[in-house]
């Protein structure tokens, strides 16, 4: 496994955490451990997400700053899979 | 408002081309209890929820099943690219691939367009509810 497709299966992992968490703090919105949680897992996502955009292409339009190509439009679409 | 991340929720890297498959994958795309539908249902219903946490928790699952339908797509697509005719004809594809080659479009398995009938939503929290646990069961 590549580099690339080992960040982003580890940013997939941890978003999965963040998504499964929200859903729980939506209706547990009290719940502090959860939170700490949340909180720890999201500054790692950011952190994976800059790594990503820096080394390989942005995930998102708030990390595809560009100058020289529009870096955004440039990007693999992920239905194309790896085997493509 | 949206924002969309360019990845798969979970990865898909589909080698091998099988139509035959795709025709049964399809309908949890577009079919009567498929990501779609999930997907709308949860979105529509949420707007009468008169308990904000509630309503905020079904804009969270309809933007999850957002990206499991990306995921099926995903799947029919790689499943149906790089067909040839012979594999197109004998793979039973030949009936969808008239309408629409092989674009993922969607349908049930039994080529039953989506519709906006395989949910429902009344306005009342127990019974959209209990229509969500009887849709969640069902792809389950």
């Amino acid at each position: 496994m590549g580099g690339q497709e080992k960040l982003l299966r580890d940013i997939g992992i941890v978003d999965f955490v963040l998504v499964e968490l929200t859903e729980y703090l939506d209706t547990h919105p009290f719940d502090r451990n959860a939170m700490e949680y949340f909180n720890h897992y999201a500054r790692i996502k950011h952190q994976m997400s800059r790594e990503f955009a820096q080394k390989y292409f942005p995930l998102t339009k708030e990390m595809a700053e560009s100058d020289k190509e529009w870096r955004w439009g440039m990007a693999p679409l992920p239905w194309e899979g790896a085997c493509g | 408002m949206w924002n969309y991340e360019k990845r798969l929720q979970f990865p898909v890297n589909i080698k091998e081309p099988n139509a035959k498959l795709a025709q049964a994958i399809i309908s949890q795309f577009g079919g009567p209890d498929g990501e779609l539908a999930a997907s709308m249902r949860y979105l529509s219903q949420r707007y009468s929820v008169p308990y904000r946490e509630v309503a905020g928790l079904l804009t969270d699952i309809g933007t999850e099943e957002l990206a499991h339908l990306e995921m099926v797509g995903t799947i029919v697509h790689q499943l149906t690219r790089n067909l040839s005719m012979e594999e197109i004809e004998k793979s039973g594809f030949a009936n969808y691939y008239v309408d629409h080659t092989v674009g993922v479009w969607p349908q049930a398995a039994g080529g039953i367009p989506f519709n906006a009938c395989e949910f429902q939503v009344k306005g009342d929290p127990i019974t959209d509810l209990t229509e969500d646990m009887a849709a969640d069961g069902a792809a389950l």
